[in-house]
């Protein structure tokens, strides 16, 4: 069982409506696969462009992530 | 080059901190600074780096001082109402410090006019409010090889951080693509905390004074992230990505020849109609909804609409007919693009467009023609 922590910043808070939700796996992951997941629940963010972070570094996709991990979904902001 | 006695009691609490000193504050003299955008970033920023004695302060804006601005925007004061933001700021900055050499360019920055201007400086900053612009300051920064402190914000959040700094990591390197069109909301769409971007403003003028003066650690190699509400920091890292880079202009010939609009999606969408054919459109008596909330300015006061503001649409979009053609309107045309998307996607209409730019965009237009 693998549970991870998920922030969700700008728009993408907007979206699913609250700052972070734990999410719980049986198996390991990666950040393409849980991105997935997060798409499936939140299927409005398919609309939006976002960058994964997992313990605090901007990472690729097919980076496994283990239990406890904090993930943040980061997408630009346009305002100035 | 040396201080004189009165710029030595000016800026003596610099001079006192063993990190600044009388040397600190001569690098201070002798830095020239771009400032892009003079708005809620902008401003603080600037204030700043002109207290803090910079040698020279460049600011472009081709946009004029509203109303709805001095909420944040705090440079400005009502005298200025409809004046350039470049001119208005930069009146208000040689009050704050005549040391000060102020450069104004009131022109929007573009490719055929950004390499020259850029070249003038030590260190970009961009407080723009728009994406095709910061693509195009990063790449510029890139083909001139300029620090660029960014900062950016979205209702009570911000991000900071420095690109091209010492080879570190770029604007592209964070979002390699340009998010789709009309998917990130701006300012005066959603909304915006006042003192938001007067915190991510300073910290952006905190950079550049760490650059100049080399003290510190510099925000390169990650971005932070900051709440207003939670009081927050977050920092996440990130690296310099080649391959990214490597889409970006790599000669100013190639550069010029970009339209960053077009590279971030903003223009040509079927369902947005432009200042000029709507004006045709008006001629020939088009049918106009107006989704902006009750009391919204501007005010329209040259044809007849209907007001359904978007957050009604749910329940009184069946006012629209499917047979007749309407033009939807609001303030800057996000919110009116959102609805035109929404009533095709959710309720088959297809007679639908939006305008461009919206509300302010055409009495902008058609004001100054008259």
């Amino acid at each position: 069982m693998l549970s991870v922590n998920v922030k969700y910043f700008g728009m993408v808070g907007e979206v699913t409506k609250k700052d972070n939700e734990k999410l719980n796996f049986n198996e390991s992951v990666s950040v393409e696969e849980l991105k997935n997941v997060i798409l499936k629940k939140h299927p409005k963010l398919k609309k939006l462009d976002f960058q994964i972070a997992l313990n605090l570094t901007i990472v690729d996709k097919d980076k496994k992530i283990n239990n406890n991990d904090e993930i943040a979904l980061l997408p630009p902001f346009a305002g100035g | 080059m040396e201080l004189n006695d009165k710029q030595y009691y000016r800026y003596s609490r610099h001079i006192l901190l063993d990190e600044i000193g009388e040397k600190g504050q001569l690098k201070l003299k002798v830095s020239k600074v771009l400032v892009v955008g003079a708005g809620g970033l902008g401003c603080p920023a600037l204030m700043y780096l002109a207290a803090a004695g910079i040698g020279e302060i460049g600011i472009v804006d081709f946009d004029v001082v509203d109303e709805s601005n001095l909420q944040r925007q705090i440079l400005f004061g009502e005298s200025v109402i409809g004046r350039n933001k470049a001119e208005a700021a930069a009146m208000r900055l040689a009050d704050l410090n005549s040391d000060v050499n102020f450069k104004t360019h009131p022109f929007k920055l573009d490719t055929s006019n950004a390499i020259t201007l850029l070249k003038n400086y030590d260190i970009i900053v961009d407080g723009t409010d728009n994406f095709a612009t910061r693509y195009l300051i990063n790449d510029a920064c890139l083909l001139t090889d300029k620090p660029l402190v960014h900062g950016s914000i979205f209702k009570f959040q911000g991000q900071v951080s420095v690109f091209n700094y010492k080879n570190g990591p770029t604007y592209r390197c964070l979002f390699p693509d340009p998010p789709g069109a009309n998917t990130v909301p701006s300012c005066s769409d959603i909304g915006v905390l006042g003192v938001l971007p007067g915190i991510i403003g300073s910290l952006m003028a905190n950079e550049v004074l760490k650059i100049i003066l080399d003290i510190g650690e510099i925000m390169t190699g990650e971005v932070m992230l900051y709440n207003a509400l939670q009081n927050t920091n977050v920092k996440l890292k990130l690296v310099r990505n080649e391959e990214v880079i490597d889409r970006a202009p790599k000669s100013i010939a190639e550069f010029e020849k970009i339209d960053y609009d077009f590279f971030c999606g903003t223009i040509n969408n079927p369902l947005e109609i432009g200042i000029e054919t709507f004006v045709d459109s008006l001629k020939n008596g088009a049918n106009i909804i107006d989704v902006r909330e009750f009391g919204e300015l501007p005010e329209i006061n040259d044809f007849e609409f209907t007001q359904i503001p978007m957050s009604q649409i749910e329940i009184e979009y069946d006012r629209i007919a499917k047979e007749k053609e309407y033009v939807v309107v609001c303030q800057y045309g996000i919110r009116s693009l959102q609805v035109v998307e929404y009533l095709k996607n959710n309720y088959g209409y297809e007679n639908l467009l939006s305008l461009k730019g919206g509300l302010v965009e055409y009495y902008k237009q058609t004001e100054s023609k008259t």
